[in-house]
């Protein structure tokens, strides 16, 4: 079934100076005390994360509740920000694939894929025995997506104790980390290119389409640097 | 306030748009050899979606961030990625430092 060993590596992967369970923390707290504002009773909090654990969709889900948005409107304004998990996993899963590995084990995993979990996957792959590395993913999925979802609970349970200032310092914790990760992931002309054309591109093509700039800026600048930086990516 | 009913929907919603482009993701990844050159066009599109969303989060930020100065939260980011080169690519000290620094700014 699941090689233990590899398994318990992947989830130790929470430890560490790369330990993704800080910025996790934090921004999970964060939408915790925001759903509480936003009408969410705990179950409803945790449920959200248990279910969809992808923070900037869960943010527009939210959003897009207070302004009164239909249900059909979530679905699509959701699927268009958390498309970016689709390239995402296609980038990832093939370095996990092993002939003796059972499908349900990449289907039901898939749920794990969030930015933090695959920044870690990318980053400490080729360590792992080819064998089992789906299982080191399921590891770090398990680790990420649990951290996520006692964080949310946290939040709910002492939003009435977080001020505005400690919310927004929360708040900026996920994208500092993430930041550093992609520039510590640009090793190559070919991912540097990507990283700073889609930084350059999301917010520019923002003031033009608010719900379609994620995709366009990633189809936009994935291009380019694919046909610019040759072969190393 | 929202009612029960309709926040249970919307989680329901949410949670079926994530998965959507997991799944896929998972089906497309068995076709996908890690030599072919397919693997680096998606290699580079998801750097580079993930990068457009970290920019937007910065310059146009949802929820609580919005609060705070772009020029602000600009010299947090220039500031913590600095501490993270300068430490050796150690995380847990410009993640920390990130959150002390920005409500700390924020009430200057």
């Amino acid at each position: 079934m699941i090689n233990p060993k590899t398994f318990l590596q992947g989830l130790k992967s929470l430890k560490g100076t790369k330990s993704p369970a800080i910025p996790l923390g934090a921004c999970f707290i964060a939408l915790g005390a925001l759903l509480k504002d936003a009408g969410f009773n705990l179950q409803q909090s945790a449920a959200s994360s248990l279910f969809t654990y992808a923070l900037p969709g869960q943010l527009v889900m939210a959003e897009s509740l207070l302004v009164g948005a239909s249900i059909l409107n979530i679905f699509i304004a959701v699927w268009l920000v958390n498309f970016r998990l689709y390239p995402m996993t296609v980038s990832l899963f093939p370095l996990l694939e092993h002939k003796s590995q059972p499908k349900w084990k990449y289907y039901l995993s898939c749920h794990f894929l969030a930015v933090s979990s695959w920044l870690i996957a990318k980053d400490s792959y080729k360590k792992i025995d080819k064998k089992h590395r789906i299982d080191f993913w399921i590891g770090i999925g398990i680790g990420t997506w649990s951290t996520a979802i006692i964080m949310t609970v946290a939040g709910y349970l002492s939003a009435d104790y977080l001020n505005k200032d400690m919310l927004i310092g929360l708040a900026i914790v996920n994208p500092v980390y993430f930041f550093c990760m992609m520039i510590g992931a640009m090793k190559n002309l070919s991912v540097s290119i990507a990283v700073i054309g889609g930084t350059i591109l999301g917010p520019s093509i923002y003031l033009i389409s608010t719900e379609w700039a994620l995709l366009f800026a990633g189809l936009i600048a994935g291009t380019i640097a694919f046909l610019f930086g040759g072969k190393n990516g | 306030m929202v009612s029960s009913q309709i926040i249970i929907l919307a989680i329901i919603a949410t949670s079926l748009a994530t998965f959507i482009s997991r799944f896929m993701g998972a089906l497309t990844s068995e076709k996908v050899s890690v030599k072919s050159k397919v693997f680096q066009w998606f290699n580079c599109v998801a750097y580079s979606t993930l990068a457009a969303l970290l920019g937007r989060m910065i310059i146009f930020p949802a929820g609580v961030l919005s609060d705070s100065e772009l020029v602000i939260r600009l010299i947090v980011l220039i500031t913590c990625v600095g501490i993270f080169i300068f430490t050796k690519k150690n995380l847990v000290i410009p993640t920390i430092l990130s959150a002390i620094f920005l409500s700390f700014l924020n009430n200057f």
